[in-house]
């Protein structure tokens, strides 16, 4: 489902005496539906790097991006939107949204986005939110002004709203309480039971080794630093 | 008309102000459903390239194709037809789009009317449910503009202009001059209805955050030039031209 081929990135600081960082070279990475892939490596190494540029959140300097059939690295603005309307999902650590948009909306939208009908997609919405323990006083409230672990669950239930094909999970569990963690653990085991494809930074070791089929140390895709 | 053509197609266009560059060499399709913004600061090109591409200015090279028919060899009767029915302008200022002297109701009424419609009873209703969309109360709905505040203005300016249905919208700073309670009502608002009426727009603003929730994609302008071109925050998280670079890292961090 997501094939990755000899990617490499660089950022040029054009404002800093344009300084060239290479960061990433020779990248490859394989994930079958049904299987979850865990990046590893030290902060600094390029996961984060490397789940932004497969969003195409990050444009890439070299080599191909396939998530199904399309390659993230060559497409056009407007098929990776279509990707990630349909194929692709994404659970960031920082939710993103209009102010005052009542927290069901928030997690309805990838669903209306789809075109499915406003009842269907709420209901859908409330189920996930109940899963979470968000309490219910506060589905009509914006996001915006809750506490970072319900933030965070919010971010978590819109990115599962959608049955999408392949996903992308940045530190799912960090920053919750036991029970809600099961709770997404269990989502993510549903994902991978339906044959979603899932790319994963966890922090959290003992949950890498519960939902993680392997792991990709991604410190070997940094590039050798000039002596 | 099917989803895999653009609904707008621009090509080379360029508008001049005697020896000086308006915007040039602009180049960019529109499908439908999808929202561009333009971005730059005061005096980059991006409201004269918005006049240019409504048909407010008259451009003087290039192509502009709406479903492949180039408006600049349009008639002004029928580039004036295509701009009441299938394209609208939301206007920085309400008062540029809005009559301040004709009730609320009046002002989305002469819209319909425009287009033909003649039924006292049918207007009235249609102009009341888009008053409600935009979360205006009937009671106000005999109230002249001015006695609305900014930001009521600016929902009525969009009932005026979307209540026939158009395909094509035009912003300019739709969010400008509002204090930010309001203006984030009012994205939520237009957010809602380019989702649910499948509306094509074309924004322009200085506001990066306004572009981010709004925007798909993004067109970064520079004296006349795009910059840059590309999918909304790929251009604001991993910026590659200088210009854009110093754009973005200049913005204040709330």
């Amino acid at each position: 489902m997501i094939r990755i081929e000899n990617l490499s990135k660089s950022f040029t600081l054009h404002n800093q005496s344009g300084v060239v960082i290479p960061v990433m070279a020779g990248a490859h990475l394989a994930v079958q539906p049904g299987e979850c892939v865990a990046l590893t490596g030290q902060s600094g190494s390029g996961k984060s790097t490397l789940m932004r540029m497969i969003y195409g959140n990050y444009l890439a300097a070299g080599g191909s991006i396939m998530v199904g059939d399309v390659d993230v690295a060559k497409a056009s603005p407007r098929e990776i939107i279509r990707l990630r309307r349909e194929t692709l999902g994404y659970v960031s650590q920082f939710l993103r949204v209009v102010p005052r948009v009542p927290t069901r909306t928030v997690v309805a939208e990838p669903l209306l986005a789809l075109g499915i009908p406003s009842d269907q997609a709420h209901a859908r919405a409330e189920h996930l939110l109940e899963q979470l323990n968000i309490p219910q006083r506060l589905w009509s409230l914006s996001p915006t002004t809750f506490s970072g672990g319900e933030q965070q669950r919010v971010n978590i239930a819109r990115g599962f709203a959608h049955d999408y094909p392949a996903l992308l999970l940045d530190e799912p569990t960090a920053s919750l309480d036991a029970k809600n963690r099961e709770v997404v653990l269990s989502l993510i085991e549903a994902a991978k039971a339906r044959g979603a494809a899932i790319v994963g930074i966890f922090h959290d070791e003992a949950a890498r080794d519960r939902v993680c089929d392997r792991t990709v140390d991604v410190t070997g895709f940094t590039p050798q630093r000039a002596a | 008309m099917t989803q895999d053509q653009p609904l707008l197609s621009v090509r080379d266009l360029a508008k001049m102000y005697g020896g000086r560059i308006g915007c040039t060499d602009v180049s960019f399709d529109l499908w439908p459903g999808e929202v561009l913004g333009i971005v730059g600061e005061s005096g980059s090109g991006k409201s004269t390239l918005l006049g240019c591409l409504s048909g407010q200015l008259a451009a003087d090279r290039g192509q502009i194709l709406y479903r492949g028919r180039d408006t600049r060899q349009m008639s002004e009767p029928e580039r004036r037809l295509l701009s009441r029915t299938e394209w609208a302008f939301v206007h920085q200022n309400p008062r540029d789009g809005l009559r301040m002297g004709v009730s609320a109701g009046g002002n989305v009424g002469e819209r319909l009317m425009a287009v033909g419609a003649r039924h006292y009873g049918d207007i009235r209703e249609t102009a009341t449910d888009w008053l409600g969309r935009v979360e205006i109360s009937a009671e106000r709905i005999d109230d002249r503009p001015r006695q609305f505040s900014g930001g009521m203005q600016q929902r009525l300016q969009i009932a005026r202009n979307l209540v026939t249905s158009p395909k094509l919208v035009f912003m300019d700073e739709p969010t400008g001059g509002l204090d930010v309670s309001v203006q984030a009502r009012l994205l939520d608002l237009l957010r809602g209805l380019v989702r649910d009426m499948g509306l094509s727009v074309i924004i322009v603003t200085h506001d990066l955050a306004v572009a981010r929730l709004l925007a798909d994609r993004l067109m970064v302008m520079k004296d006349g030039h795009v910059i840059e071109h590309g999918l909304t925050d790929q251009v604001l998280d991993d910026p590659q031209a200088a210009y854009t670079q110093l754009l973005v890292s200049s913005v204040l961090q709330v």
